[in-house]
């Protein structure tokens, strides 16, 4: 079927598979390899984009469902001076270590901040629930979402 | 104070801005030119023979492309255990067998177009079984009449005791002193059992491999790899094919954390693409990572300790049963581990006996996992730490000072016991853990808070600690190299072959450079695990690279030190030791005219006499320094669930000098949480036949964000002088403790002691009903 939608600022028209996934979509037929996937069932949040500026697991959307709506990927985030602050801010905390699940918390993180741009530690920490990480304990993130709040402060 | 320039500092990972945009490329990022992808088809049986497998109509789906099983495979014995050569592990392993090992195995490989095709030709092979008597319980392994797995074919290359005919795949016996001597002595025995589970690493990043040749007409294999050298031999001897055509590149990895010591998908999609001479692709599936590919060991510890009144523990006896699963890959090493790196701990003890077994059962393959068998044994030895202090009521802290190894001494075990072979005599030459331990307390409160039980409602306080040690590599095994050139500019290149899975060893050995050479870490250009541009290491595992490879890099960069002086002494015309380098550029201390390195290089590569200044260096290292840790937590039990919550965690660690001590912090917090979780929530679940039920993050359950305590991590420094720039070891070692400090802590709390990990909510609920607590 012929889907219409908004994929990082620039209208898009694809022929596809309404239940294909839109992971595999942003993937292969994009070639934005910033979304992952790590589990391909909704609970590793590695594949997390922001649709409609809301945080969403990519691997559970199907292709039917991005009909005229806005997609957001890290390709299309990274290019802003709100990625800016977030990416200085995980550099100087030590926000990444392997970097796997990094795109899909970036995302969460400027979903969260579009919502609420000075998170308390609980708000920080349900808002990441969907985003596993294996590598850092997560101490180093909530870190970063903190520094990126107070450095980005007027920016969300 | 610190006395670097750089090694100490908290530098930015070298990586972190391209891995932080989404840049980085991971093995399933890479764009193939019409790849073929591969699928497999698994045994729904724990143990089984194929008596035939019909594969015609799955060979009629169109866009199949092949389908490989035992008929038209090559049955070559290995180990998909990715260690040194020869490898420790036994060979029991080819790529499709005729029979089944546990529900899981390899029955047969479909490549094909795409990967629905894929998907779809695997339910169209036809099967039939012969189904045999499973064996999932390993005390029951070497009993007469169980079920045997493995076949008199199989062998160990290093000829250690190998018994297949009993299930046996592994056994270690050491010992000292006179164990009969030590029960006469001690005032009472504690003998207790403890059961350490399965555990699956979680990296985010599910295993994947891809292979294709380049236009030279070599195989090149990408994976997910945490040792490209041995994935390149183990390759080689597995699919027939010549070693010096095969190239192993290691992109950005997921983490690892043992997970990717393993070499397994490797050999199928380089098959793939040597019968067929096109790319090949394969990516697990997180179902496919928790049952089919590795896991912890579970290990069984009985531990038998003999203590007089004034505390002298008289004599020690462990008793470790490994479950290898079906085969026997790390079962050697990790037994032994599982003495080598916690006995000597407590190196006082002068009647000593460890025996070690690994078992086959028809469950999930073990493997490699942070902690190798450290983990298991510490589980153990800091539970009864904490009964042995209790009885004798002395406070634990103060028990472990006075009884741990110091500084100047040994243990008999180091070199009665190595990683499968015998060990090698060691000394302790830097050792914190008495500053750890203060530190650690003072941090959680534990003078304060330990035995107090606070209760809260139905919820009580309670603290626990415990010790470990790990290494720094495996002595006399393992071996890094690094090679390193000048540039133009003054910048340098420096390749190695040291496997950066997402630690940071990029970075860190960089950081090693750039203080030697006395410039800033962007004039360091790091190309590592490539086995074409960089010359061989190991790998990452062991918790080697910052103590093995770090020691060539910072070797290497020496020889190039040598070689700027040498040039420099000549352009400025005065003695080499006039001269000092720093902040890019060498300084003529008598008259004070700098050159800088960019002029060097230069005056070397396009003045006179020409020659590129560059250097490499290996380092193999005959000692392992331990890095020490003390970890604390506080935790409160509600005693109407069981429920068992995680109130705060410290951990205070030495770990020689850190060369990046948010590097290492980051290893240890990250440590630490996947511990408490394998504590607490995470578990494998089998049914009755040995299906793996817990196969989704949901029902295996690793800790989100919202779960978690507070976790405090902190870096006690201290210098080893055989390590490069006073380094040790710092990435496996925070695993260690989480298990049994919980535990003794639920202790301090309801009185009660869990000896079967994990600490689920109806175990604890049942310990305290049993004893009356509730």
């Amino acid at each position: 079927m012929k889907i219409e939608f908004v994929l990082n600022e620039k209208k898009q028209v694809i022929q596809v598979d309404p239940v294909s996934r839109l992971l595999d979509i942003l993937r292969e037929d994009f070639e934005l390899t910033s979304v992952k996937e790590g589990c391909g069932e909704g609970e590793c949040g590695a594949c997390v984009v922001l649709m409609d500026g809301k945080a969403v697991n990519s691997c559970l959307i199907p292709a039917g469902n991005i009909e005229g709506r806005h997609i957001l990927t890290l390709e299309g985030f990274c290019k802003t001076e709100r990625y800016k602050i977030i990416e200085e801010s995980f550099l100087k905390a030590g926000s990444v270590q392997c970097g796997f699940c990094t795109p899909g918390i970036v995302m969460s993180t400027e979903s969260l901040l579009r919502e609420n741009p000075q998170p308390n530690d609980n708000e920080i920490r349900d808002a990441l629930s969907g985003n596993l990480c294996r590598c850092t304990g997560y101490n180093m993130i909530f870190e970063g979402i903190k520094l990126a709040a107070e450095r980005g402060k007027g920016l969300w | 104070m610190n006395k670097f320039t750089i090694i100490g500092k908290s530098e930015k990972k070298i990586d972190s801005l391209s891995l932080a945009t989404g840049a980085s490329k991971f093995v399933d990022d890479f764009d193939l030119d019409d790849p073929i992808y591969l699928a497999l088809l698994y045994s729904p049986y724990a143990h089984a023979e194929i008596v035939n497998i019909d594969d015609s109509q799955a060979r009629r789906l169109p866009g199949v492309v092949d389908v490989f099983y035992y008929k038209n495979v090559k049955p070559i014995l290995h180990t998909t255990a990715g260690q040194g050569f020869p490898e420790p592990s036994p060979y029991d392993t080819v790529l499709f067998d005729t029979k089944m090992r546990f529900v899981g195995d390899r029955v047969a490989m479909v490549a094909a177009e795409s990967r629905d095709i894929a998907a779809e030709a695997l339910k169209l092979i036809k099967v039939e079984y012969k189904v045999l008597e499973p064996l999932f319980d390993p005390e029951k392994a070497m009993t007469a009449g169980a079920p045997i797995l493995h076949g008199p074919d199989r062998f160990t290359p290093i000829g250690a005791k190998y018994e297949p005919d009993k299930n046996l795949a592994a056994e270690v016996e050491i010992g000292f002193g006179d164990l009969k001597k030590g029960e006469k002595e001690a005032d009472f025995i504690i003998d207790q059992a403890y059961k350490a589970h399965y555990g699956s690493h979680c990296a985010q990043e599910p295993h994947a491999a891809i292979s294709y040749f380049d236009e030279m007409g070599r195989l090149v294999v990408v994976s997910t790899t945490q040792v490209p050298f041995h994935v390149r031999r183990i390759v080689s001897k597995v699919c027939e094919f010549p070693l010096s055509k095969i190239r192993v590149i290691k992109p950005r990895i997921g983490g690892g954390f043992g997970g990717k010591q393993e070499v397994f998908l490797e050999q199928l999609v380089a098959l793939t693409s040597i019968k067929h001479k096109r790319p090949a692709k394969i990516v697990l599936s997180r179902k496919e990572v928790f049952q089919n590919s590795r896991t912890r060991h579970p290990i069984r510890v009985r531990l038998r300790t003999g203590v007089k009144n004034d505390g002298e523990i008289t004599f020690l006896e462990m008793d470790s049963l490994l479950n290898s699963g079906a085969y026997g890959t790390h079962a050697l090493t990790v037994l032994s581990n599982c003495g080598a790196k916690v006995l000597p701990l407590f190196n006082k003890i002068e009647n000593l006996h460890f025996l070690g077994r690994s078992v086959y059962t028809n469950l999930p393959v073990g493997g490699a996992y942070r902690g190798y068998g450290a983990t298991q044994g510490y589980f153990a030895l800091n539970q009864q730490l904490d009964m042995i202090a209790r009885k004798l009521d002395v406070d634990l802290l103060d028990y472990i000072k006075k009884n741990h190894i110091r500084v100047g001494e040994t243990s008999q075990v180091f070199k009665a016991l190595g990683e499968g072979k015998e060990g090698i005599t060691q000394y302790i030459n830097s050792c914190k853990l008495d500053e750890c331990i203060d530190i650690g307390a003072r941090e959680i409160g534990w003078y304060e808070k330990r035995g107090k039980r606070i209760a809260n409602g139905d919820k009580v306080r309670g603290l626990g600690c415990a010790v470990a040690m790990q290494g720094s590599g495996i002595p006399l095994v393992d071996m890094g190299a690094a090679y390193m050139k000048i540039n133009d500019d003054g910048s340098f290149n420096l390749d190695i072959g040291a496997t950066d899975i997402g630690t940071g060893s990029d970075t860190i050995l960089a950081q090693i450079v750039a203080e030697v050479l006395g410039v800033s870490l962007e004039k360091i250009i790091v190309l590592s695990s490539d086995t074409d541009r960089t010359p061989f290491d190991v790998g990452a595992y062991a918790s080697s690279t910052t103590y093995v490879s770090g020691g060539a890099v910072k070797k290497c960069a020496e020889k190039i030190r040598e070689q700027i002086l040498d040039v420099a002494a000549k352009m400025l015309a005065t003695e080499k030791s006039n001269l000092e380098l720093a902040g890019g550029q060498v300084k003529n201390l008598i008259n004070g005219k700098s050159i800088t390195l960019g002029e060097i290089a230069e005056y070397a590569l396009y003045s006179e006499n020409q020659f590129q200044i560059q250097a490499g260096a290996s380092q193999f290292v005959e000692q392992s320094p331990p890095p020490f840790i003390a970890q604390f937590v506080e935790i409160e039990v509600d005693k109407r669930t069981g429920k068992v919550d995680v109130l705060k965690f410290v951990s205070a660690v030495d770990c020689g000098q850190a060369i990046n001590p948010q590097l290492a912090e980051g290893q240890v917090d990250g440590a630490v949480v996947n511990g408490i979780c394998y504590a607490l929530t995470e578990q494998y679940k089998f049914s009755a036949n040995g299906n793996l039920l817990t196969k989704h993050f949901r029902d295996y359950k690793i800790w989100t964000a919202a779960d978690m305590p507070e976790i405090k991590s902190i870096v006690v420094e201290s210098y080893e002088a055989s390590g490069p720039f006073g380094a040790k070891s710092v990435a496996e070692i925070g695993i260690n403790c989480p298990m049994p400090a919980i535990a003794n802590a639920i202790y301090d709390a309801v009185g009660v002691r869990l000896f079967e990990a994990p600490f689920t909510p109806a175990k604890v609920y049942r310990e305290m009903k049993r004893a009356g607590k509730l």
